[in-house]
């Protein structure tokens, strides 16, 4: 009889710090801006997905490449076709750990931290360090902040005739607003 | 030593759940979403005929189009650089899905306008669908005054009309072909033996050689054929090369001519005769 109680807390124990340490934003923000000679071109993707594990502090992030708009169309299907070739690699990943994550308190304030991790673009694997703000609350953790990524980086080629088009380095720039993820 | 192993077995299976992958956890929580398929071509032409690529929602784009004279006309000609018929045409998105268009050809100085409709799109995902369905519709007024002064043609006369379905897949990031069942209909026609209404299927596809460059070739097999002309079916090769907003074709055609119900039904290049047209498209999105 011990026995079965003894399962039985445990399942619970596992259950209950599982639904309380994870969480999860759906609909993320991340947009990416080029500013070049001839054009600034900018792409939103508000259906980003991020997770946070409160208790280790890690966090990963899933982007599909096809859910960034652009202002135009055809800039749309060339960033899809020719530069990301998202048929190939629909997706962009980042999996790492929010630096000393256990340090920061529950309470309204923003703090600055390091997220530590690998970025995957364009199937190339790199290891980058992302500076972010962080708030945490009872029911949040929000996560935002911005860097830069240069394209060569992933084996993404821009041509010479549209070299005065796009950027080389590229901002990025990040909001996530994560709420307890429950199975 | 039963209690032991039980403890074992329910610790390792709880550590087992917070042990699993956020990636993965990303992975069951993302919506399924449709997919439509695009970029089946790059251009709204395949080389003569229509794909079924719309111009986007308030895009306007400005085609010029060239076919010179025969490369077999020989030297003299300058392998037929020396003739050539010009087409230009504004089209414009009306939404996604509607493209407008209107475009004039030098050739018999004919005037054209045409609606293209999205109808299917081919998606994968939850409602996947395997082809792309477009409706092709366009008229065509030729105010060549090539007749007898005593036979003035009237403008209802001088009308072509063109019905096509356009039925499209791309098989893989590098394939796409397009099947398209093709009526066209002549209100007036140079004898009376020759039909008015012409049935013709179309073949086309693009091979992706390079990211930017595509090798297409384009077929219109006609089931009647005008008995006053050696009427030929139309075969035209070409590459589309894509720059930032433009997209270039460079073709070979037996056709000389630009729109439908002339490439279709009066075209009499033998291109293994070597009666074959040098032309471009350049397009300009705006």
């Amino acid at each position: 009889m011990k026995t079965i109680y003894t399962i039985i807390i445990c399942f619970l124990l596992a259950n209950v710090t599982n639904a309380q340490e994870r969480y999860l934003t759906k609909n993320g923000a991340v947009t990416f801006f080029s500013s070049a000679v001839v054009e600034d071109i900018k792409a939103d993707n508000n259906q980003v997905l991020s997770i946070i594990d409160a208790g280790s502090g890690k966090m990963a992030i899933k982007i599909l490449m096809k859910s960034f708009m652009f202002k135009k169309a055809l800039m749309q299907e060339h960033f899809n076709e020719n530069y990301v070739e998202s048929d190939k690699f629909p997706k962009a990943t980042f999996k790492g750990t929010i630096v000393d994550f256990e340090s920061i308190k529950i309470t309204n304030l923003e703090t600055k931290v390091e997220v530590k991790g690998v970025i995957t673009i364009h199937g190339i694997n790199k290891k980058i360090v992302i500076p972010a703000n962080i708030i945490r609350t009872e029911e949040s953790i929000l996560v935002k902040g911005e860097f830069n990524l240069f394209v060569a980086d992933y084996n993404i080629k821009i041509p010479s005739v549209v070299a005065k088009n796009i950027a080389k380095k590229i901002k990025v720039t990040f909001d996530f607003n994560h709420k307890p993820y429950k199975k | 030593m039963k209690k032991i192993i039980v403890t074992i077995f329910v610790v390792l299976i709880s550590a087992q759940i917070p042990a699993q992958d956020l990636l993965d956890i990303l992975d069951t929580e993302t919506p399924e979403t449709d997919n439509i398929v695009t970029a089946t071509f790059k251009g709204t032409r395949i080389l003569n005929g229509h794909s079924i690529e719309n111009r986007k929602d308030k895009e306007l784009e400005f085609i010029i189009s060239h076919r010179f004279g025969r490369i077999n006309l020989g030297f003299d000609e300058l392998f037929g650089l020396d003739q050539s018929n010009i087409r230009f045409a504004l089209e414009y998105g009306l939404n996604d899905d509607l493209t407008i268009g209107l475009g004039r050809s030098s050739f018999e100085k004919t005037y054209d306008g045409f609606l293209k409709y999205s109808v299917l799109k081919q998606k994968t995902g939850e409602n996947s669908f395997p082809f792309a369905v477009s409706f092709f519709g366009s008229v065509a007024v030729k105010t060549l005054k090539d007749y007898d002064p005593v036979d003035k043609r009237t403008f209802a006369e001088s009308l072509f009309y063109v019905g096509q379905v356009l039925i499209a897949k791309k098989v893989s990031p590098s394939f796409s072909f397009q099947v398209t069942p093709t009526y066209v209909h002549r209100n007036t026609v140079r004898i009376a033996a020759d039909p008015h209404d012409i049935f013709a299927v179309g073949l086309g596809s693009r091979i992706k050689l390079t990211k930017r460059v595509s090798f297409n070739s384009e077929y219109y097999f006609a089931f009647d054929e005008s008995k006053s002309i050696d009427a030929r079916n139309s075969l035209a090769f070409g590459v589309d090369i894509e720059t930032g907003g433009h997209v270039f074709q460079l073709i070979l055609s037996n056709a000389i001519t630009m729109i439908e119900k002339s490439f279709i039904t009066e075209n009499t290049g033998n291109f293994f005769g070597g009666d074959i047209h040098f032309g471009f498209n350049i397009s300009r999105t705006f």
